[in-house]
Parts: structure tokens; C-alpha cells; sequence
């Protein structure tokens, strides 16, 4: 019997299940995929808001204040990349202005620190690639860029560090209540558990359905985006996002941490949860949209473009708590933005939640909030680089050429917990794949490390799920080519 | 540190052929540099034929034509290091690169041959919609997949592109037992070789469907179809001509993308036309000491036509070395004029030249009956009558430097004019 069952494995069901993993509970994490943070934890615009958004005495407003101080800590103690680079609303018109003037009041009533309204000329000296028309802007310092997936891998890992356990390829079928406690059903697999807590995204509404009658509902809410070359990754220095609409934060252009451009997202509402393709008409618009911010964003420097779904609840904020009809199930849904940037207050608060069902909870003494560093060659000194290959040789064979990644970083990222298991788990953690070759060189490699490390043939290594098939089968049968051959050799040589 | 008088970055034809061809000039001390486990580069997953039709006046199969540089290479005792990458080139000519045997390098180097080849444009680049599905590949990646690591990579498959590569791959497909349903392309012409067209494509009774591209890619996890639809003249998908093809493939064969990532560290200018350094007459770039050959500074159609080009920069690194280049005169540029995507190279000293002057271009569209006007300073040099010019042709000329030479002359224009006009 498990204490505390999490579901779903996006940067949510993680943070959670990290936090939760400081205290001695036996705790299993569940998610459908074959790796974490495979939903819309992989597909955002990877930024940590400073939190003016949100309507004062909201659930976003109230996390994503508490949340954004926190990301310091987590980052540094998990060796995730994240940088405060600071954040834009522009202003074409008065209109805009004044909607500015509302973001600012709206942001001091729910405490967001130093935030500015600043002219048009500050602004062309943070940005001198943004448009003439801009005339004024809310300036936020706090604003962040993060790796959501990185993130999220990294909690995990420090999760099943500290004894947590976790469940891959395990989509919850059913959950059935029985004295006061759960019993999880997926394929193979029964789970008993005392509490559920549901962090299932886009689903974390029929997940609920399983166990009380249907109090919310979730719509997936597509967004579209473009990344840019990392040629073009000094062409915008902080988050530049337009003024709100009703539908969202509307498109931004903002730099990734890992050094590419993001535009995007569009917002469109859909009733498939699948629906994770990209459109012509959608894509079109995104361009559109970032070149009225910035008129000569480089767009012909696109190196790929995908989309995401937010989980939007139809009670307009996030829903956290345990649910009325079954105790000591807590939901943890429609945590859409700023779900990414309100994520460790709101595991903090979750924690809260368990002790309040649970009773005090007693910490792990062996506890190590830490995470072994991630060794990124590229980063590395001449000497450092020396010193390393010295050490692994592994590290002096560059196996990704447009982002210089070595077998060494290939082989810690499959070695790890939660280590990689497929091509876009390699790619999600050390990035050969994202570069401008989009995997056309490194991709044979990958696939050729992968199946070594794991034991496997090449031909059972997939991209993600497990009907993402790469190879079908061997071009020749070489043992029964060999065969034949000695044979034809050995009759000739008798003749 | 290791010094040497030429480093060679690449160890594919470009650079096989331009090391072989310095020493052959008397420069000893040559190091070539290859990222891959073998020398050869892309030749070595090309097992089809049709190579060497120029230089050797036979046809080979890439590994053979690139054996017989290999072979040569090793008979002159020319340094190679193997699974070795760059990271790093200066304007001072210091090159930095690892391996796992001598770990982190730096070295000296008196002239540097760039010869890094060039890349596939990806699904990415080009933004085709739809869902992001394990079964698309660039159509070399697929090569190398069939060729090298023996897999094949699906059963019935779509190619989006009809470059020589996407061609040879969907021949070398249907000979693997593979449904190839269509080649769709872009354009109203093919940017292949036409005798690709006809070898590959016709002999199998693969349809090619000109003037249509890919949509939309559906299927979650695998590839399950694709939808096309033919484009206006300016390229638009029209609405109503789509047509639905189910398949688990979508090969990509969209266009080379020289590979100069290593050449912007150097501080060397691209002509944003060729996507390579900008390259004078012995094909060196901007920066003194440091030239480019091969794909690397344009896509080239023939190998043979790379080794040629290699030779030069190879010859011409090693005059460099000895001191015989004419460094301070007098600059004649290249000027692509109407109907001329780019003409390489794009600076010309007299000086550096024997007897006649080589330029090579595309065109940007399919000319029939027409000619091709070369120019210097707004005066004719030269006409070239031309029966058929396409993008997928690469055009070669040569002018007598005598037309040119001694005179003031700053540029010199190719331009295309039809007939009867």
C-alpha cells in the first residue's frame, strides 16, 4: 500500500512528487507516456512570469506571486537552466497604454516587485530590434526563462533520489474507492493507495470522473510556435509580449534559455486532447503577429515549429484541492499558464493539503535536495574540456555537430534515474535533435548509443511513445547472405 | 602545439581532393580533420553509380570514387585524424578540435582548407503543418539508414522534393521492396539531374508531380499519411486540389544547406546567395590564408565538379604557402544579373589567373533557347548560346582572361537573355 499515488508526470505531477519525496511516505508517480514531462510540460512558451496577469484573489494570481521568488532555489539545487531576463507588455496606442496602466495596478495589488512603465525610447534600449510604433511598455525584472522539460526531468530524478517511485507506459484505466482508500488500475497493474493526487493535464477531468460525478471539464487550448536558429539568439533580450486579449497573453517573442528564439503562441480552442499537429493559417498568423512587435524578426531562420495544449478548466482558474465527493482525492487541474511559473508554490501548497489528510509529516533525515550536475561540454573552458576528456574519452566524441554534444553527455542522460529511453528523451535532455539539423546527423547515432546502452537492436528504438517506430526491418538478412556465400565459395573451390 | 603548414577541415571529396592536390604542390606538412569514422564523407552511403564520369571518365559508386582519394591520400603520407571534430577555427588560423584519443587540441595552422560540406533543409525549416510523427526523414538521414546501417526506414513512402538525393532514394527504395506512391515538387521543374529523372523515377513508374507540395502530415506516433495539394504561381497550396496518400514515410529531399557555422567563428563573410563564403579566384574567403571548396561553398550537382574546384583551392593554398599569390591588386566582383541566382566566385585578381577565367552558376528558372551574356563593365565579353538552362544544372563558363585582362574593369555581369529578344 502506497501513501500517496500522483498522476501524471508533467511538471506539476513532478514538483509535487519531489516535494512530497522529502518525508517518509511511500509515494508512486504515474504517467501514460514512456517519459515525464511528454504533455504540454514539452510544448509552452517556457516562461516564468513575473505574475501580473491574474485577477487579484485568483488561484494564478496568488501562486504565480508566491511561485516566481522560488525558482532561484529549485534551479540552482536541481541544476536546471533558468535566467531572469525580464519581461515586456508593449504599447502601440493609448489604448494599449491604458491597458498597461491596468497590468501595472493589477500587479501591485497582488504584490509583483519593481515592475516600471517605461517610454518607448527605454524600451528600443532593452529592445532595439522592436518595432518604431511601440510608444511604451510595463517592464517586469522578475520575468524568467526556464527548460520546462529539463525541470521536470530534473524533479523527477531528485524524486526517485530521495525513494520515490515511478510508473512509465502505466495510463490509469480506472480508480476504485474501497474503505476509504484507492485502488489505481492501469494495463498490467493494480496500485493500492491511500491518497490520489490528480495531476493528469489535459485529462485530469475524466481522471476525476473516475471516482466523483463531473464538477469540471477541460478544454484543450491549442497554441502554435516557431523556434528560431540560435543565429538569430540575440535578436530579442527579454519576454516581449503584445497586450492581453481575451483569449491570453496573445503572441511573445522571447529568447530560450537555450540560447533559440520562441514566437508564439496563437489560442484556439479544440475538443480533440490529441490534436498536438501544426496549421498552415495558425502558423501564419504567429508570424504575422511577432512582426508587429518586431517588423525584421529573422523568420527565415525557423528551424522547426510545434504546438501545444493548455488544459483549460471551464471554471476560468486552477482547481486545486481535495474533491468534495471523494476524500482524500486531491485534483490539481486546469493548470494552464502561469501553471509552469506558479508550480513550486503550488507543489508547497499540495504538500499542505496531504499533511492536512495525513497528519504531521515526518522529513527524511537522508534527504539531498541536490541533483549530480549536468555536464554540458560546450559550456566548458578549453582546460575544462581537456581535463574531462581526460578523464572520459567518451567527452572527446562530438555525436550532435550543430550543438557540439558529446557521447559522454548521451550515455549520463540514458545512465541517470529517469534516464532516456528514446530519441526525443535524449533530445528533451541533452538536446542532439533540437539543433538546426533537427537530428538529420546525429539521429543514427543516437538511435546506435540508445540501442547499446540499453541492449537492445537498433531497430527497437523508438522516437517516444512505443508505436513510434523508426526502423522497420533489416535491409538483408546478412547471416543467411554469409551463409550462402561460404557455401557458393566452398563449391567452387571443390570444383 | 601542433603545427602545420595547411589544415583541411573535412576529410570528404572537397577535402581529399584539395590536401592530395597542396602536397602534390610541395607543401609537406598537411593535416586532414574528419568528424566521421571514415574518411569518404557523403560518398560513402552514395552506393549508387554515376560517379567520376569527368574526372575518371568511368562510371564508379561513391565509395569507389572516394577510395581512389583515400588510396592516394595515404599513398603521400598525408596526416588524417579520424572522428575528430572542430569546435573551434580563429582568424589567426588557430583550429581547436577533439577526439577521444588526444582529447582537447589546439593547433597551428599556415593556411586552412574549409571543406565541411554542407546539411539537409529539414521538415522544421520549411514549416510543413501538421503532426510532429517518428517515419520523416531527410532523404541523405534515410540514406544512411538503408545504406550504412542496413535498415530500411518504412513501406510505402511519400518524397516531398525531387533534389538528386530525393530521387536516388526513391529508386534505391523501390528496389528495397518499398511502395514509393510520389515524388511532389514544388516547383514547375525538378531540381535534379535529368538523367535522375529518368533513372530513377521513370524506369520505376514513380509519378512526379510538379508544382504540388506536402500540407499536412497526420499520424501520432508513425506517419499514416500526408496530404498534397498543388501551389499557384506563388507557391500558395490552391484550395480543392488536395489529395489524401496514406503512408508510413515521408521522405524530405528540400534543398543543401552549406554547413558554415565553423566559418562565422573565422569572422569569413557568406554571400547570402550560395549560403558559403564569398571566395576569390583561388577560392579563398576574406580572410587572408583561410579558403573553401565543395559544398561548403555552394551546392554542387557532380562530385567531379567539387574535386575540380577542391584541386584549385588546394593548389592555390599551397601557392599561398610559398608566397606565389599576388595578395595587394586590383578587385574585379562578380555581379549575378537577371535570371542569375549567384556566380561563384565572386571576386576576381587578374593576377592569380593563367590563361582563362572559370565561373560557376544557377540560373533561377527553366530557360529554354536562350543566351547567356557575359558583361564587364556593361560591355559584352562573351555570348553563350544555351538550348536549356535549369536551377538543377549547375552552368560552368570560361572567359579568356585576354577579354578582361589590363583593362580597368570593376565588375563582371552574367545575365540571361531569350531569344528573339
Amino acid at each position: 500500500m502506497y501513501d500517496v499515488a500522483i498522476i501524471g508526470a508533467g511538471v506539476i505531477g513532478t514538483f509535487i512528487a519531489r516535494e512530497l519525496s522529502r518525508y517518509k511516505l511511500d509515494i508512486v508517480l504515474i504517467e501514460k507516456n514512456s517519459d515525464v514531462a511528454d504533455g504540454t510540460t514539452k510544448a509552452n512558451s517556457a516562461i516564468i512570469h513575473a505574475g501580473y496577469n491574474a485577477e487579484v484573489g485568483s488561484n494564478k494570481g496568488k501562486f504565480n506571486a508566491q511561485a516566481n521568488p522560488m525558482f532561484d532555489k529549485v534551479c540552482e539545487e536541481l541544476d536546471v537552466p533558468f535566467k531572469r531576463i525580464g519581461s515586456l507588455v508593449i504599447g502601440f496606442d493609448n489604448k494599449d497604454m491604458e491597458t498597461i496602466k491596468g497590468l501595472y495596478k493589477n500587479g501591485v495589488a497582488l504584490g509583483i516587485p519593481n515592475m516600471e512603465i517605461i517610454d518607448g525610447d527605454r524600451v528600443k534600449e532593452i529592445e532595439p530590434n522592436i518595432s518604431d510604433k511601440v510608444i511604451g511598455a510595463l517592464y517586469a525584472p522578475t520575468c524568467g526563462i526556464i527548460g520546462p522539460w529539463d525541470l521536470a526531468i530534473a524533479l523527477a530524478e531528485n524524486g526517485v533520489e530521495n525513494g520515490l517511485q515511478l510508473m512509465l507506459n502505466s495510463e490509469v484505466k480506472d480508480i476504485k474507492e474501497e474503505k476509504g482508500k484507492y485502488k489505481i488500475f492501469t494495463e498490467d497493474k493494480k496500485i493500492d493507495v491511500k491518497y490520489v493526487i490528480n495531476c493528469a493535464g489535459l485529462y485530469a477531468d475524466k481522471v476525476h470522473n473516475m471516482v466523483a460525478s463531473p464538477s469540471f471539464k477541460i478544454t484543450p487550448r491549442r497554441g502554435q510556435y516557431y523556434i528560431l536558429d540560435k543565429s538569430a539568439g540575440d535578436f530579442v533580450n527579454s519576454v516581449v509580449f503584445q497586450c492581453p486579449t481575451k483569449l491570453g497573453k496573445g503572441v511573445l517573442v522571447a529568447p530560450t534559455v537555450h540560447g533559440n528564439v520562441i514566437v508564439g503562441p496563437d489560442a484556439e480552442d479544440l475538443e480533440d486532447k490529441g490534436a498536438v499537429n501544426t496549421t498552415a493559417d495558425r502558423l501564419q498568423f504567429v508570424k504575422e503577429s511577432a512582426m508587429k512587435s518586431f517588423p525584421n524578426i529573422p523568420i527565415n531562420k525557423v528551424i522547426t515549429s510545434f504546438a501545444g495544449l493548455r488544459a483549460e478548466a471551464n471554471t476560468g482558474d486552477f482547481i486545486i484541492g481535495e474533491s468534495r465527493e471523494a476524500k482524500g482525492f486531491i485534483n490539481v487541474a486546469g493548470i494552464k499558464s502561469p501553471g509552469l511559473a506558479s508550480s513550486p508554490a503550488i507543489a508547497k501548497y499540495v504538500v499542505d493539503l496531504v499533511r492536512g489528510l495525513a497528519g504531521e509529516l515526518e522529513e527524511k533525515k537522508d534527504f539531498n535536495p541536490k541533483r549530480k550536475k549536468v555536464i554540458r561540454f560546450e559550456s566548458l573552458s578549453s582546460e575544462e574540456k581537456a581535463k574531462l576528456i581526460k578523464k572520459d574519452s567518451r567527452y572527446g566524441r562530438i555525436i550532435c555537430r550543430c550543438e557540439n554534444i558529446t557521447e559522454g553527455e548521451i550515455v549520463d542522460a540514458i545512465k541517470r534515474k529517469v534516464g532516456a529511453t528514446t530519441v526525443d528523451g535524449i533530445k528533451r535532455r541533452v538536446r542532439p535533435g533540437m539543433g538546426r539539423c533537427q537530428g538529420g546527423f546525429c539521429g543514427p547515432r543516437v538511435m546506435e548509443i540508445l540501442a547499446r546502452e540499453l541492449g537492445k537492436e537498433i531497430n527497437e528504438i523508438v522516437k517516444d511513445n512505443p508505436k513510434s517506430y523508426i526502423l522497420t526491418e533489416q535491409t538483408k538478412n546478412n547471416e543467411l547472405y554469409d551463409e550462402e556465400v561460404e557455401k557458393f565459395v566452398a563449391s567452387a573451390i571443390e570444383e | 602545439m601542433l603545427k602545420y603548414d595547411i589544415i583541411v577541415i573535412g576529410g570528404g571529396p572537397a577535402g581529399l581532393a584539395a590536401a592530395i592536390e597542396a602536397k602534390k604542390n610541395g607543401v609537406d606538412s598537411i593535416l586532414v580533420i574528419e568528424r566521421d569514422r571514415e574518411l569518404g564523407g557523403i560518398l560513402q552511403q552514395c552506393i549508387h553509380n554515376g560517379f567520376g564520369l569527368h574526372i575518371f571518365k568511368e562510371e564508379l559508386t561513391g565509395p569507389e570514387y572516394a577510395e581512389r582519394f583515400i588510396e592516394e591520400l595515404k599513398k603521400l603520407n598525408i596526416d588524417y585524424m579520424l572522428d575528430t571534430m572542430v569546435l573551434d577555427i580563429t582568424e589567426d588560423r588557430y583550429v581547436s578540435a577533439v577526439n577521444t584519443d588526444k582529447g582537447f587540441m589546439t593547433m597551428k595552422a599556415e593556411a586552412v582548407i574549409l571543406a565541411m560540406g554542407c546539411r539537409e533543409r529539414t521538415r522544421g525549416a520549411i514549416s510543413i503543418p501538421g503532426f510532429r510523427p517518428a517515419g520523416v526523414f531527410t532523404a541523405g538521414t534515410a540514406q544512411r539508414f538503408i545504406n550504412m546501417e542496413g535498415y530500411m526506414v518504412g513501406k510505402e513512402v511519400v518524397i516531398l522534393g525531387s533534389g538528386d538525393i530525393g530521387l536516388i532514394m526513391a529508386r534505391r527504395l523501390a528496389l528495397e521492396g518499398a511502395k514509393v506512391k510520389v515524388v511532389a515538387e514544388i516547383m514547375p521543374f525538378s531540381g535534379g539531374l535529368n538523367r535522375n529523372i529518368v533513372q530513377c523515377l521513370d524506369d520505376f513508374g514513380i509519378p512526379l508531380l510538379l508544382s504540388h507540395t506536402v500540407i499536412d502530415i497526420k499520424g501520432k506516433d508513425r506517419v499514416e499519411g500526408v496530404t498534397i495539394a498543388k501551389v499557384d504561381e506563388n507557391l500558395r497550396p490552391i484550395p480543392g486540389t488536395e489529395i489524401d496518400y496514406s503512408c508510413d514515410t515521408l521522405l524530405l529531399s528540400v534543398g543543401l544547406i552549406p554547413e558554415n557555422e565553423l566559418s562565422k567563428k573565422a569572422g569569413i563573410k557568406l554571400d547570402s546567395a550560395t549560403g558559403g563564403p564569398i571566395v576569390n579566384e583561388s577560392m579563398e574567403t576574406n580572410v587572408p590564408g583561410v579558403f573553401a571548396c565543395g559544398n561548403v561553398v555552394h551546392v554542387h550537382d557532380l562530385v567531379d565538379y567539387v574535386t575540380e574546384e577542391s584541386r584549385r583551392a588546394g593548389k592555390n593554398a599551397a601557392r599561398f604557402i610559398k608566397k606565389e599569390m599576388a595578395e595587394d591588386c586590383k578587385i574585379i566582383e562578380t555581379v549575378p544579373g537577371n535570371g542569375i541566382t549567384y556566380i561563384v566566385p565572386q571576386v576576381i585578381r587578374t593576377e592569380n589567373l593563367q590563361d582563362t577565367l572559370d565561373m560557376f552558376m544557377r540560373v533561377n528558372n527553366v530557360y529554354n533557347n536562350s543566351k547567356l551574356v557575359i558583361k564587364a563593365d556593361g560591355e559584352t565579353v562573351k555570348t553563350i548560346n544555351k538550348r536549356h538552362l535549369a536551377p538543377g544544372e549547375m552552368e560552368r563558363i570560361k572567359i579568356d582572361l585576354n577579354s578582361i585582362k589590363n583593362k580597368a574593369i570593376s565588375k563582371i555581369s552574367v545575365e540571361i537573355e531569350k531569344e528573339g529578344v
